[in-house]
């Protein structure tokens, strides 16, 4: 099989799935020449996402990491949050074949550009270098 | 239930090809090179199915050459003509734009060996203009190659007539006939085809076995270089078994070509007819020129292989041209040459059917279809931004 059964599980079964209306922070990464698009809600109280969501174009992989990765920050602080990273994601589901490690670094992205949002909303100060952008992606020539 | 409507990428062997491959396993087990009764009941049999092969394209048994497959025929037929012309100087090789890999790659490597290589532009619904084939010779082509029909999008190009343009002009003329052999009907002589390629598989045949179709006077160069075995054009022990089995389902699926058209083609209209009421989806390759069972469209704001994946998970086998199907991120260069966009392409959907389709089955794959674009465009990004008006519909 190409995917490992928790692949297939988030996959088929993805969990939090969906719009936040009113949502503390928004973010959009990927673009739909790369045959991915991930959109990621948080709602953030005192400093830690109570909720989050998400909306995916994408391949079986894309969809995967996306639910993974709102389970793993769901309950955590926003900093915390921050450090997620695409391996942890992977490990999560019991890994990706090589090729589609890409879906796992936009899932990561998806958050940190969603807390980059809730940050830029509040006023809140931050080191712009953790945060991704497009030109660095190397995923594809657009 | 299960419903196989993958039938481009392999088919599922026929009970007659299975028959005729399993006495050259247990008992005809000889290498016809051999000079012993055992050997030469091998060697009539490779004879007898060396004919039938040549029969049913219209040719002469001593033009057909057994290779491992559709992609050995193309390289060979394709790297034979580049070392003829080579000889006279010419240098230049016209082919197109959606061709297969095999022919593609074949083509790129050419080209680092300094020949010029001119892709003509297959237009929006899959098929070459005769009038640009005839337009693009020059004094030093030494080749043109164009698939029968595409395997993607099923569109069947005007080979009679570009067959007759490269005799007019004395240019070789090969064709990839993978997808169309068996399927439609071809005669080499009549359509001035010089070299085709066809794989057995595609016609519920066994893999790792096709024919290359060369006219005589065309000297082959050998890929594979050993024993004399096909005239000394295609080293190696030849695959009895598998020769004898594509030689029986070549038989049987020319035999059926008409009988099996009248099958497929009225369900391949029901599903597109019943594909196209899902909104916002559009029909790949021509209406009318197109092989059979081939059905290819493309829905906007979903992405190809979760569709795939859910189609299987309610037992229905299809195919993509999605990138992510293909371990690169660049959708298929079929619906790229078309004109498609990058964000249409990456949502495509082939079904190829065979004769074995019910209505039933049928309208089960619409169905499930529906649902599955409905629930991926539900969780889309893309989607949302579309309904929303935030980005403009490609597909109206």
């Amino acid at each position: 099989m190409l995917y490992s059964e928790k692949v297939m599980d988030h996959f088929q079964h993805p969990r939090n799935v969906g719009i936040i209306e009113n949502a503390d922070g928004v973010g959009e990464v990927g673009n739909a020449k790369c045959g991915d698009i991930m959109k990621m809600y948080l709602k953030i109280d005192n400093g830690v996402i109570t909720d989050c969501k998400f909306n995916t174009f994408g391949c079986g992989s894309a969809i995967a990491t996306s639910s993974m990765a709102t389970e793993m920050i769901i309950g955590r602080k926003v900093e915390d949050a921050l450090k997620l990273s695409n391996k942890a994601v992977v490990e999560a589901l019991d890994g990706l074949p090589a090729h589609k490690i890409h879906c796992s670094v936009l899932a990561e992205e998806a958050v940190k550009a969603a807390v980059k949002d809730y940050y830029d909303r509040n006023g809140i100060e931050y080191d712009a270098s953790q945060f991704p952008d497009c030109e660095n992606c190397e995923n594809c020539d657009i | 239930m299960r419903i196989y409507a993958d039938n481009a990428a392999t088919t599922k062997m026929s009970k007659a090809a299975v028959d005729a491959m399993l006495p050259y396993m247990e008992s005809v087990y000889g290498n016809p090179s051999s000079l012993h009764s055992e050997g030469q009941r091998a060697a009539e049999a490779l004879f007898g199915a060396r004919s039938a092969v040549a029969k049913n394209l219209g040719c002469e048994a001593n033009e057909i050459t057994f290779t491992s497959g559709g992609s050995e025929s193309d390289n060979q037929a394709i790297l034979s003509a580049a070392a003829l012309g080579a000889k006279k100087g010419k240098k230049h090789i016209i082919s197109t734009k959606f061709e297969h890999h095999a022919v593609l790659h074949t083509l790129k490597k050419l080209e680092k060996n300094g020949f010029e290589v001119t892709l003509l532009d297959v237009h929006e619904n899959g098929v070459v203009l005769p009038n640009e084939l005839a337009e693009a010779i020059r004094d030093d082509t030494c080749l043109v190659t164009v698939m029968y029909a595409n395997n993607e999008i099923g569109s069947v190009q005007p080979i009679a007539e570009i067959g007759k343009i490269c005799r007019d002009k004395g240019v070789i003329f090969h064709t990839d006939a993978v997808q169309a052999a068996g399927h439609l009907h071809i005669n080499v002589k009549e359509e001035n085809i010089d070299m085709l390629s066809l794989s057995a598989h595609k016609f519920h045949g066994p893999k790792g076995v096709g024919a290359l179709y060369c006219r005589r006077g065309i000297p082959l160069t050998s890929v594979i270089e050993g024993g004399a075995q096909e005239r000394g054009k295609r080293a190696g022990t030849e695959n009895i078994p598998a020769i004898m089995g594509m030689a029986a389902a070549l038989d049987e699926a020319v035999k059926n070509i008409d009988g099996n058209a009248e099958k497929i083609i009225p369900m391949r209209l029901r599903l597109i007819e019943g594909l196209e009421k899902i909104p916002h989806s559009r029909l790949n390759g021509d209406r009318e020129k197109r092989l059979p069972g081939n059905v290819n469209m493309c829905f906007e704001g979903i992405e190809g292989e979760s569709l795939l994946l859910l189609l299987d998970a309610k037992g229905i086998c299809a195919s993509s041209g999605s990138a992510c199907t293909s371990g690169s991120l660049d959708p298929s260069h079929v619906l790229l040459a078309i004109g498609l966009p990058h964000e249409i392409a990456h949502g495509s959907l082939r079904l190829t059917i065979d004769e074995s389709i019910t209505s039933e089955e049928t309208d089960y794959i619409i169905e499930s279809v529906r649902e599955v674009v409905e629930y991926l465009r539900s969780i889309s990004p893309v989607w949302h931004d579309l309904t929303e008006g935030k980005k403009q519909y490609v597909i109206q």
